[in-house]
C-alpha cells in the first residue's frame, strides 16, 4: 500500500463518499429483501456493521499466514463464524425481529460488501484501519437502509417503526397505503432516487 | 385563428434571446407549434419536411380515441342506471353522467403529466414534447370510472417522471407509459382497481344519477368467468348488472361493465380504421395479436379445465372481453415501445396476443392479462429487434459467401 492510510477518511469516506451501496452498489440484494419496514432493516444494518467489523479485525490479524491460494475459504470460514453468532445473538434477545429476518441474516455470508472489504482492505492493512474500514462501510450501508426503510414503510404501511404515523382521519378521507411500496420493485426505484439526488449535488461522481 | 396567429408573432420578440421572457421560450414554442405549423426551416443542407409531425401524429391518435371515450361515457350511465335499477334510459341523462365522472380524471391526468412535462422541458431548456397528449387521453379510458382522483395524480407523476422522463422524454421510454401508470395503480392500490366495486359507478353526480343500493357489487364478465364454478355443471356465461346472460353481441357493442373506454370492441374497430388508414399504427402488429390471441384461447379452449374457468370461453369471446382489443389497438401499436423491425413486427404481436390470453386463461389472480402481456413485451421489444437483426446480417453474410466461392 503506497499511498498512507488516513483513519478519518477510512471511517469517514464509506458514508456518502465512497458509499457501498449507492457508489460502489454492492449488496442490493439484502437492501431489496430486508427493507419493506424500518425495524428489520436497522437490525440488519447493525448486524452487518458487527459481521464486517470483527471480520476485518481477524483477517487482518492473520493477513500474513493466510495462504494466498485460499484466503476466500478462509475468509469466508471467518464470516460464517460471526454470522452464526449474531443469528443466535439475535434468536436470543429479539426473536420477532429475527424470524421477520428469517434467512438473510444467514445470507450475510454471501453479501458482497464483507468479501469486498475483505479482499480489497482487510488483507492489506492493519487491524486498528481495518476495524474503522469495517465499521465505517457498515454504517454507510446501514444509512442507505433506513433511507429506504423509512420511505417504504411510511409510504407502505403508514407507520414508522411499527407506530402508527399516518392519522386515521386520512385513511377515513380516503388515503390508502401503497401497497407497490411492499414490494421489492419499490425498494430498486427508492435506491435510485438516493443515488439520483447524492449525484445530482456531486457532478464529480456522475458517470459519463 | 388569424388575430391568434397576430398575438402570437407579437409575443415572439419577448420569448427570443435577449427578450424579458426568454426563460419561458420551451412553453411559448410548445404553445405556437401546437396552434400552428411550425415557422421555423432548416438552416442547412437539403431537407424535405412532412406534414405528419409528431404532434399531428398524436391528434390523429387522440381522435381515434374519441369513439371509445364517447361510448365509455354512455356506457358509464347507462351502466349506473341499471344499478340504480331504473327502467328507462334517457339518452342525453346518462351522456351527461358519464361526461361528469370521467372529466376531472381527465383534468387530472392532463395537469399532472403536462406540469411534469413543462417542468422538465423548462429545466432542460429543451422544446417541450407532445407525447403526453395521449397518454393524458389513455389514462382515464384504461382506469375503472370509481378510481380516485389522487390516485390518477400519483400514477401519473409515478409513471411520467420514472418511466419516461428519466430516460430521455418522448421517443426514448422503455415501457408505454399509460400502461405503467395502469400498472401502478393495480400493484399499489389493488383494492381499488380490481374487484367487483370497482367497475360501475354507484353514486350521483351533482344531482345527475341515483345512488346505488348499498352492498351493490357490479362484477366485470372476466372477474365473474375468473370465479365461475364449473365443476357442478355450472356455466361460464357471464351475467349483466340486470341478471340477462351477456352474449357475444353485446361484449362486441360493449354495454358491460369494465374500465372505462376500453369495453365496445365496436369502437376499438372504429379507432382501429383510423389509426390503419392514416398508416399510424402498424397493421402487422395488430393482425398478428389477434392471431396470437386466437391461437392461445383456441389451445386453452381445447384442452378446458374445471381449473381455469376461463379456458371454457370461447376464443372468438375471448377477444371482445375486457381489455384485450383496446391493448392491441393502442397500446401494443405505440411505435416507440413496440418492436420496429418488420419480421419483429409480427413476432411481437403474436406474444403480446398470445401471452394476454394466457395470463388470462392461467391465472385466475389476475382475471386481465392485456396490460401484463403488452408491459412484458415491451420489455423484449429491443431483444426481438435485435436478434431480427442479427439473423438478416448472418443471411446477406452467408449469402456473399456463397457469391465468392
Amino acid at each position: 500500500m503506497a499511498e498512507k492510510i488516513n483513519n478519518r477518511t477510512v471511517f469517514f469516506n464509506p458514508f456518502a463518499k465512497d458509499n457501498p451501496v449507492v457508489v460502489q452498489v454492492l449488496g442490493i440484494c439484502s437492501v431489496l429483501a430486508v427493507t419493506a419496514k424500518l425495524e428489520p432493516a436497522m437490525v440488519m444494518g447493525l448486524s452487518v456493521t458487527v459481521v464486517l467489523a470483527f471480520s476485518n479485525v481477524i483477517i487482518s490479524f492473520i493477513r500474513k499466514t493466510i495462504p494466498v491460494n485460499i484466503r476466500i475459504i478462509v475468509q469466508l470460514v471467518v464470516v460464517a463464524g460471526l454470522v452464526v453468532i449474531v443469528n443466535e445473538t439475535l434468536k436470543a434477545f429479539a426473536y420477532d425481529v429475527s424470524k421477520q429476518l428469517s434467512v438473510f441474516i444467514g445470507l450475510i455470508i454471501t453479501n458482497c460488501i464483507l468479501m469486498g472489504r475483505l479482499e480489497a482492505f482487510a488483507m492489506a492493512n492493519k487491524p486498528w484501519p481495518s476495524f474503522l474500514d469495517g465499521v465505517g462501510n457498515g454504517i454507510g450501508y446501514t444509512i442507505v437502509l433506513a433511507i429506504t426503510g423509512f420511505v417504504r414503510e411510511l409510504l407502505g404501511s403508514g407507520t414508522l417503526w411499527g407506530f402508527q404515523v399516518v392519522p386515521t382521519s386520512w385513511y377515513e378521507a380516503g388515503y390508502v397505503n401503497n401497497g407497490l411500496m411492499i414490494l421489492p420493485p419499490m425498494a430498486l426505484i427508492v435506491v435510485a432516487c438516493i443515488i439520483w439526488v447524492q449525484r445530482h449535488f456531486n457532478p464529480d461522481m456522475q458517470e459519463k | 385563428m388569424k388575430a391568434l396567429k397576430k398575438l402570437m408573432d407579437r409575443l415572439r420578440p419577448r420569448f427570443e434571446k435577449g427578450g424579458g421572457l426568454h426563460a419561458l421560450k420551451s412553453v411559448y414554442d410548445g404553445m405556437d407549434t401546437f396552434l400552428f405549423t411550425p415557422s421555423e426551416t432548416s438552416k442547412s443542407g437539403v431537407h424535405i419536411h412532412d406534414n405528419i409531425d409528431s404532434k399531428r401524429v398524436m391528434i390523429i391518435v387522440v381522435l381515434s380515441l374519441v369513439p371509445c371515450m364517447l361510448f365509455g361515457m354512455y356506457n358509464t350511465g347507462y351502466q349506473h342506471w341499471l344499478a340504480c335499477g331504473a327502467m328507462e334510459f334517457p339518452f342525453l341523462d346518462l351522456m351527461l353522467y358519464g361526461f361528469l365522472a370521467v372529466l376531472p380524471r381527465i383534468v387530472v391526468a392532463y395537469m399532472v403529466g403536462l406540469g411534469i412535462e413543462f417542468f422538465v422541458a423548462q429545466l432542460r431548456g429543451e422544446e417541450i414534447q407532445e407525447g403526453f397528449l395521449v397518454t393524458g387521453f389513455l389514462i382515464p379510458l384504461i382506469c375503472p370510472v370509481e378510481t380516485p382522483l389522487w390516485m390518477i395524480a400519483v400514477a401519473t407523476a409515478f409513471s411520467v417522471i420514472f418511466v419516461k422522463e428519466v430516460f430521455g422524454g418522448t421517443g426514448y421510454n422503455v415501457f408505454n407509459v399509460a400502461l405503467v401508470t395502469r400498472a401502478f395503480l393495480f400493484f399499489a392500490y389493488p383494492s381499488q382497481m380490481s374487484g367487483d366495486n370497482v367497475f360501475v359507478s354507484t353514486k350521483s353526480i351533482l344531482g345527475f344519477g341515483g345512488n346505488a343500493p348499498d352492498g351493490f357489487t357490479g362484477a366485470t364478465p372476466l372477474g365473474q368467468i375468473a370465479t365461475a364454478d364449473v365443476t357442478s355443471g355450472g356455466s361460464v356465461m357471464p351475467l349483466g348488472l340486470d341478471g340477462t346472460p351477456i352474449d357475444s353481441w353485446q361484449s362486441f357493442i360493449g354495454l358491460i361493465p369494465g374500465s372505462f373506454g376500453e369495453t365496445s370492441t365496436l369502437c376499438v374497430l372504429i379507432g382501429a380504421v383510423i389509426l390503419l388508414a392514416t398508416g399510424i399504427a402498424s397493421w402487422k402488429i395488430i393482425v398478428s395479436a389477434v392471431a396470437g390471441g386466437l391461437a392461445m384461447g383456441a389451445i386453452a379452449h381445447a384442452c378446458a379445465s374445471p381449473l381455469y374457468p376461463m379456458s371454457f370461453v370461447d376464443p372468438f369471446d375471448q377477444l371482445m372481453l375486457g381489455g384485450f382489443a383496446f391493448a392491441v389497438v393502442f397500446m401494443a401499436t405505440d411505435p416507440v415501445t413496440a418492436a420496429r423491425t418488420e419480421a419483429g413486427k409480427w413476432i411481437y404481436g403474436f406474444l403480446v396476443g398470445a401471452v394476454a390470453i394466457l395470463i388470462r386463461t392461467y391465472n385466475n389472480g389476475y382475471p386481465e392479462g392485456a396490460m401484463l402481456a403488452v408491459l412484458l413485451m415491451n420489455a423484449l421489444a429491443p431483444l426481438i429487434d435485435y436478434c431480427v437483426v442479427e439473423a438478416n446480417v448472418a443471411r446477406r453474410r452467408r449469402r456473399t459467401k456463397m457469391l465468392t466461392d
